[in-house]
């Protein structure tokens, strides 16, 4: 049998890769796909300790997680799509009329 | 179980929930916004009938260990409420003039309070996920509103982009816990809590992704672009309503989850303090954008209220719920002014160069603007005063003499930014003659209200004061004693 171990090392590493994915990337789609990455990393972290722990709240909480991550995906979507009609792009770097 | 004392126990939550439901219902069905507008507001003011009632009453947990009921809870409660209740009633007016009134604003408002009522009552992370992010979800939608323009559009990305970021490090912090202690409940992580690596990362991250929604620095770069973009009067309940709920969930976890003996968290919370109040302030010297001001002030405010949060003493917490009342009530106040400005065609009114001459034209918005900014700024006898002034109690009486000072400090150059638009309403000529528009009765009466709650407050603190203190007396003392 795998130790926990390594469910909790491979989430942290797709965790890292989210962030990082977030933070270098231009394109907003891409950033959120990143986002989503990160969440989905966290769940399975949840799910090795609610399995390891052999309680299911862990596993309550990936539920919940999903179902908030589908509702920001709505939102996030519509949100990217009101970008594209004011400036035909997504690019982060040509978002930038507030500063400072 | 009991499932009539359940839902009594949140019944502030389900009915703004609920409400919020029937009014998108109503939206799709028939295009009613005064319907839609009456229910926001009766099942408001119910709800804040209801958690104000349950201020003075029995304090418990309900929904399993679920939520917590009463004493602090219901106190969060009734500031978000108050603050709900306040922006819907200025909102009408502002959003039908701006050519904005959508039936959804009215439901969206109602979900996100139920959210930060859920959040303000929390006992269990996975509540205060929820909760934290019900409300997250609408305020995106609530800050794209003018999505026509590209300031509005760009305002709901950003805020979008960092704020689904951080609900990352919240949720990654919350799965660290839960391996450290194998639970999600808040005191049974208290009973389990240790000092090892796992436990110490994962609170970190939760603290994290809380200072990111209560736009603490470093994590504080989305607010200003957030609040220029954001409709004004929704920008006051962002600023005001969200915050007062998630400070409520922060002291909920610092006092009952994390045990001084696991890390110096005061120590952490006291140089974000420090750091928050003094970037907060400089850059708000610089703005010549009045909504940006307010932003940088509500950072600013963050700070101030982190102060109390940092001195981790009953003081310390009676304080900063006191604060966040005061914060609220002055804060929807001046944006409100500021909405009713920035309504007038002719003349950009965010600009603060295009206050001059105000003063005497519209005296009796420029007396109320005085009065808030005056509190904001923390000049006694208001209700800014204070706040401020219990909060630096709290630090001195918890031997953070520094951090009371630098408090001081930051907001004595603060008066300076608030003094600005006033200088320019009574002392500066007006460049343009323009011609104003009379704000309507509901408008005006709100703001009156609310002027007259600055006064009120500032003057006659004691009962609420004491109140406050009693949440903390009783078996909170033997909860720190027995630590």
């Amino acid at each position: 049998m795998i130790s926990i171990d390594w469910y909790l090392a491979l989430s942290a590493i797709l965790f890292c890769i989210g962030i990082v994915g977030v933070l270098i990337r231009k394109n907003a789609i891409v950033i959120f796909m990143c986002v989503e990455l990160m969440l989905n990393a966290v769940n399975l972290s949840l799910v090795s300790f609610s399995s390891h722990y052999g309680n299911v709240d862990g596993q309550i909480l990936v539920f919940f997680s999903l179902a908030i991550a589908a509702a920001e995906a709505v939102v996030g979507l519509a949100i990217i799509i009101a970008i594209f009609r004011n400036n035909f792009s997504v690019d982060i770097t040509q978002i930038n009329l507030l500063r400072w | 179980m009991n499932y009539l004392f359940d839902l009594n126990a949140f019944l502030p939550g389900v009915i703004a929930g609920v409400a919020g439901l029937i009014a998108l219902l109503i939206d799709s069905y028939k295009n009613d916004h005064d319907g839609i507008y009456g229910l926001t507001v009766v099942s408001l003011i119910a709800a804040l009938g209801l958690s104000i009632i349950d201020m003075f009453g029995p304090v418990g947990e309900a929904w399993s260990g679920m939520i917590t009921y009463g004493g602090v809870s219901a106190f969060g409660n009734t500031v978000v409420l108050l603050g709900a209740l306040f922006c819907v009633l200025i909102s009408r007016e502002y959003l039908k003039a701006i050519e904005h009134e959508f039936g959804e604003v009215y439901a969206m408002v109602l979900i996100a309070t139920s959210g930060m009522l859920a959040l303000a009552s929390a006992n269990n992370l996975i509540m205060i996920f929820v909760g934290l992010e019900t409300m997250s979800i609408c305020l995106y939608v609530l800050a794209g509103l003018i999505k026509e323009h590209k300031i509005g559009a760009e305002a709901a990305l950003k805020y979008f982009l960092l704020g689904a970021f951080s609900t990352g490090f919240l949720l990654y912090g919350m799965a660290l816990l839960y391996g450290a202690t194998g639970s999600l409940s808040i005191p049974e992580i208290a009973q389990n809590a240790s000092s090892n690596l796992l436990f110490i990362a994962g609170a970190g991250l939760l603290l994290v992704g809380f200072f990111f929604k209560v736009s603490a620095v470093p994590f504080h770069m989305w607010t200003p672009d957030v609040y220029q973009g954001t409709p004004t009067t929704l920008t006051a309940y962002m600023a005001t309503a969200s915050k007062s709920a998630t400070f409520v969930a922060l002291i909920l976890i610092v006092s009952k989850m994390l045990p001084a003996e696991t890390a110096e968290w005061s120590e952490v919370l006291e140089v974000i303090a420090i750091i928050t109040m003094i970037l907060g302030n400089i850059i708000a010297l610089v703005q010549d954008n009045i909504k940006r001001m307010l932003a940088y002030s509500s950072i600013a405010h963050a700070g101030y209220l982190l102060v109390g949060l940092a001195a981790g003493t009953p003081e310390g917490y009676s304080a900063v719920l006191f604060y966040l009342l005061a914060y609220t009530i002055m804060n929807v106040g001046a944006f409100g002014i500021v909405a009713y400005y920035e309504r007038q065609q002719g003349l950009d009114f965010t600009d603060v160069n295009n206050y001059a001459g105000l003063g005497f034209k519209r005296p009796i918005m420029g007396v109320m603007l005085s009065i808030f900014l005056f509190s904001l700024a923390g000049i006694p006898p208001l209700v800014g005063f204070f706040g401020k002034y219990l909060v630096f109690a709290a630090a001195i009486n918890a031997d953070m003499i520094a951090l009371a000072v630098i408090g001081v400090l930051a907001s004595a150059a603060s008066v300076y930014y608030y003094l600005r638009p006033m200088v320019y309403m009574y002392f500066r000529e007006p460049h343009k003659d323009v011609p104003f528009v009379q704000a309507g009765i509901t408008f005006k009466g709100t703001l009156i209200v609310l002027t007259i709650l600055t006064i009120y407050f500032g003057v006659a603190f004691g009962g609420l004061h004491d109140l406050l203190a009693s949440y903390y007396s009783g078996d909170w003392v033997t909860h720190l004693t027995g630590n």
